[in-house]
């Protein structure tokens, strides 16, 4: 349940914010994390920005994620 | 990373040749119990590290009778169920969510926002938000009872059952389970309260606490570091997940949780009643409290017959002890909580494997 997702900032208007991770949109919100600007990559979880992010550890989660779904998809295969 | 993998497996190697003794280290958070089991770093680990799953999953660690009073609410024709998708399966003492959402006032949200909004679009009916989960969730549920009050909504009220995860970690090492040796601490509470919380494990109980994310090899790293501490009879504070964790955390949601709640007594599934361990909302806020709208008491439920989920929570069995595992009990037919939710210890050994 504590599982949050790295994500960039793509839209923002006061605290009400559009976040992009690998070509998903949702819409978040930034009340937890006042210093988040627009095209800053935060981590979101139950759709709260919860703290800034910094690239290249965002970048490492979205491989794993790819990854994981690579290893779901085969498996579902797998047991039919 | 392989030469990360490496130097974490050398560094645990030659802790395991200092140690005169096996060492066990718990993890709270059921996003680890996942990736642990996900990655396999259970079969990396030498004979003498045992890991151990603590009350990290916030479902399985909420107690019987508050999941019953949920059941309670679902059955009322005036209330609409706003729920995280994780508590929809647990069964309560007659029937879950599930059973009940055939009836249509059962809704999952993905975040307390959408539960707040689905008592904008239902002015006819109550909306009740089943609060579960720790620091890393409770801001959420704070930020919409302010919202709700700020736009005098007087349809929306919060079943607060979240939980902190501190007392816990204490409960466990005054007696409950004396073989824990150091901690494993979850990343995204430490998000919210900051790494510098569990200083007071390291100095009190003198237990090496470590934060970490949730990449695999970071997490190898966090029990080199801790069997490294043990081996060298050492307990310290140290964090891996700097990446998103700073010593004091997250300061605007430590105040709003700090302004919407207080800490109480609460009920835990397997650990009991923990002193101020449990979120109620403040006096302030009580018009959305649900236990106080709809006059429930939060008091203990009784486990569903042969369920040892309790004994699994604290680390005194493994699910493989449990008569029940992978037989009457499995992800289809769940009779405990940590069979049902995807983070629970149950359904993690059962997905992947029951190896090690």
């Amino acid at each position: 349940m504590c599982l949050a997702v790295p994500a960039r900032i793509v839209e923002l208007d006061q605290d009400r914010a559009i976040v992009d991770a690998m070509g998903n949109r949702w819409k978040a919100k930034t009340t937890l994390l006042p210093e988040a600007k627009l095209g800053d990559v935060v981590l979101v979880h139950a759709g709260f920005a919860i703290s800034l992010v910094d690239e290249e550890e965002a970048k490492k989660t979205w491989e794993l994620f790819a990854e994981i779904e690579n290893f779901e998809q085969t498996r579902n295969k797998v047991s039919g | 990373m392989l030469d990360r993998i490496i130097h974490a497996q050398h560094t645990l190697n030659e802790a395991c040749t200092r140690l005169d003794r096996p060492i066990t280290i718990m993890e709270v958070c059921g996003t680890h119990t996942v990736s642990i089991f996900r990655s396999g770093i259970r079969s990396l680990l030498p004979e003498r590290v045992k890991l151990l799953s603590g009350p990290g999953c916030p479902v399985c660690v909420t107690d019987q009778g508050y999941i019953d009073t949920v059941m309670q609410l679902a059955d009322r024709d005036d209330c609409l169920i706003a729920t995280y998708g994780d508590m929809i399966r647990v069964p309560g003492s007659h029937g879950s969510l599930e059973t009940r959402a055939s009836r249509g006032n059962v809704k999952v949200v993905l975040s307390s926002e959408d539960a707040l909004q689905l008592a904008r679009e239902n002015p006819g009916k109550n909306v009740v938000f089943i609060a579960v989960g720790f620091e890393t969730t409770t801001p959420a549920t704070a930020v919409v009872v302010k919202e709700a009050a700020a736009e005098g909504i007087q349809n929306f009220f919060a079943l607060s059952g979240h939980k902190l995860v501190l007392p816990a970690m204490r409960a466990l090492l005054s007696g409950m389970n004396d073989r824990i040796d150091a901690f494993l601490c979850p990343g995204h509470v430490s998000v919210i309260i900051g790494s510098g919380a569990f200083a007071e494990i390291v100095q009190n109980y003198l237990r090496p606490c470590v934060v970490a994310g949730f990449e695999p090899v970071q997490i190898i790293e966090a029990l080199a570091e801790i069997s490294h501490q043990l081996a060298a009879g050492r307990a310290e504070l140290k964090s891996l997940y700097g990446a998103v964790v700073t010593e004091r955390g997250n300061l605007a949601a430590q105040n709003i949780i700090a302004e919407c709640f207080a800490p109480v007594d609460g009920y835990w599934r397997g650990l009991g009643k923990i002193g101020k361990s449990t979120l109620a909302l403040k006096e302030q806020y009580g018009r959305f409290d649900a236990f106080r709208r709809f006059g429930l008491e939060d008091a203990p439920g009784k486990d569903r017959s042969g369920c040892r989920c309790g004994e699994v929570l604290c680390g005194l069995i493994e699910p493989v002890q449990c008569p029940m595992f992978g037989t009457r009990c499995t992800p289809q037919t769940p009779v405990g909580p940590c069979m049902v939710s995807s983070e629970g210890t149950c359904s993690a050994w059962f997905k992947y494997g029951r190896r090690k």
